[in-house]
């Protein structure tokens, strides 16, 4: 894009607003933040502006962050094979806060058949391993863009 | 019940749409701002700025909680920066701040600078006017890591805090023309570590060199230098400290109202250009592109060519 946006103060702010803003956060116990740094690199080289919360972050911490932050789309990184405990606490919270409509994407080694469950408990997308950023970014894009 | 409304009754989920609206610009956020302008000016907002790395983040989670203590409600904009080539952000302000999470008294924005280039987003000073009419007492913003002319914040905050480490060396002499005259308060933060004392003591060995600071009642202001230890929440309570008595002194000395004059002059002055420069845009846009190749090639300077295109489009 353009390398002068930083320069050109008045002309670029219609460029400037209504970026897509996303959460990734990290809950439980495992220290693997690699991924979610990956992907929160990636989605800002797309030119969203992510919020990132940081390792063990309990299924409250990652409402009342979606909540102050007004994120369009939530992610969560989890390595650690707690998704199925985890991922419905989160989603619990999300809806206690009134937060239900927000996607929420799971990131992680999730088996296929979890994946399906977790889909199924009203997870947006899952993407495991070796899942292009490309692809992860489209499907934000798509997912955030479509939010009222 | 409107956005506005919600706002002001505390509604947490409308302060952040709120936020969102003020961020986005668009006509409904100066809707929102006009709704809520007589309902703000009652927070101390305090700013919090320094080099990258300095500890501004846990400085300020450490200073909320010492609010939090004292039973003041804190609102926090921290503001770190946007890519100028994706116009993307990483926002990380939150890692440093989880002592606060689950406190209803504690609300915690991010913002990107958005192309921004004084150390805050445009949007900022609206953003605390979100926070502030939704009544929160104390209201602390976190600059982008500051270099020397992010100086930006000494206009929105009523008192400004520069951070500093210990073993910056002859780079305090590089950082004292644009930061440090903007402190009302001076932290030498990571306070453990060797050459802390050395860094106050050179802080305050420049303070005593600069004129002093009266407002107009003839009371002075120095600003006091403070070692703190901010990951162990040591030196916490002197800063809140000297942070209140400089929120006295600019009620006493009438300071205050002389800033906050200035403030609203600065405000509305740049409510003005924006204007000007949005119904210019309206009606000689196609215009000011033609100019813009003709400056390119050099048949017309920008100066000749702004006088005539502001010329032609007045009615």
């Amino acid at each position: 894009m353009l390398p002068l946006v930083a320069t050109q103060a008045l002309e670029v702010i219609p460029a400037m607003t209504n970026r897509i803003r996303v959460l990734i956060a990290k809950p439980g116990l495992d220290g693997h933040d690699r991924g979610a740094k990956v992907i929160a690199r990636a989605l800002r080289d797309a030119g969203m502006e992510v919020i990132y919360t940081g390792l063990r972050q309990t299924p409250e911490m990652i409402a009342e962050a979606a909540l102050q932050e007004d994120a369009d789309l939530v992610g969560l990184s989890i390595l650690s094979g707690a998704h199925m405990t985890l991922v419905p606490r989160v989603l619990q919270q999300m809806r206690q806060q009134g937060l239900a409509e927000i996607p929420l994407v799971v990131g992680g080694i999730i088996p296929p058949d979890d994946a399906v469950a977790l889909k199924a408990l009203g997870v947006a997308e899952v993407f495991g391993p070796g899942t292009p950023t490309t692809e992860v970014i489209a499907f934000v894009q798509r997912a955030a863009g479509a939010r009222p | 019940m409107e956005l506005a409304e919600l706002i002001i009754a505390g509604d947490r989920r409308a302060i952040a749409r709120g936020i969102s609206l003020v961020e986005s610009q668009a006509p409904a956020a100066r809707e929102l701002v006009a709704a809520l302008y007589p309902h703000a000016g009652r927070a101390h907002i305090v700013g919090i700025t320094g080099a990258p790395g300095v500890g501004k983040s846990t400085l300020v989670n450490a200073l909320a909680l010492d609010y939090r203590r004292r039973g003041a409600r804190v609102g926090i904009v921290a503001v770190d920066p946007s890519s100028p080539f994706s116009g993307g952000a990483i926002l990380g302000d939150r890692i440093r701040m989880r002592d606060l999470a689950g406190d209803p008294g504690v609300f915690v924005r991010s913002m990107a600078s958005r192309g921004n280039l004084g150390g805050l987003a445009r949007a900022t000073v609206d953003a605390v006017t979100v926070l502030d009419a939704a009544g929160f007492e104390t209201i602390l913003v976190e600059t982008v890591g500051a270099g020397q002319a992010e100086v930006e914040i000494a206009q929105a905050a009523h008192t400004v805090a520069v951070v500093q480490v210990p073993g910056m060396g002859d780079d305090i002499q590089a950082i004292k023309a644009g930061l440090l005259e903007i402190a009302d308060v001076l932290v030498v933060n990571k306070g453990d570590q060797d050459g802390a004392d050395q860094a106050v003591a050179v802080l305050e060995a420049m303070l005593s060199l600069a004129p002093p600071r009266v407002g107009p009642s003839g009371d002075a202001w120095t600003p006091p230098v403070l070692k703190a230890i901010a990951t162990q929440g040591a030196g916490i309570a002197p800063l809140a400290q000297a942070i209140a008595e400089h929120a006295a002194y600019l009620e006493r000395s009438g300071q205050g109202q002389q800033n906050d004059q200035a403030r609203a002059a600065r405000e509305l002055h740049q409510a003005v250009r924006e204007a000007l420069w949005e119904r210019f845009l309206a009606q000689a846009g196609s215009e000011l592109a033609a100019a813009v190749q003709r400056v390119r090639d050099r048949q017309i300077d920008p100066y000749t060519a702004a006088e005539q295109l502001l010329r032609d489009a007045e009615p």
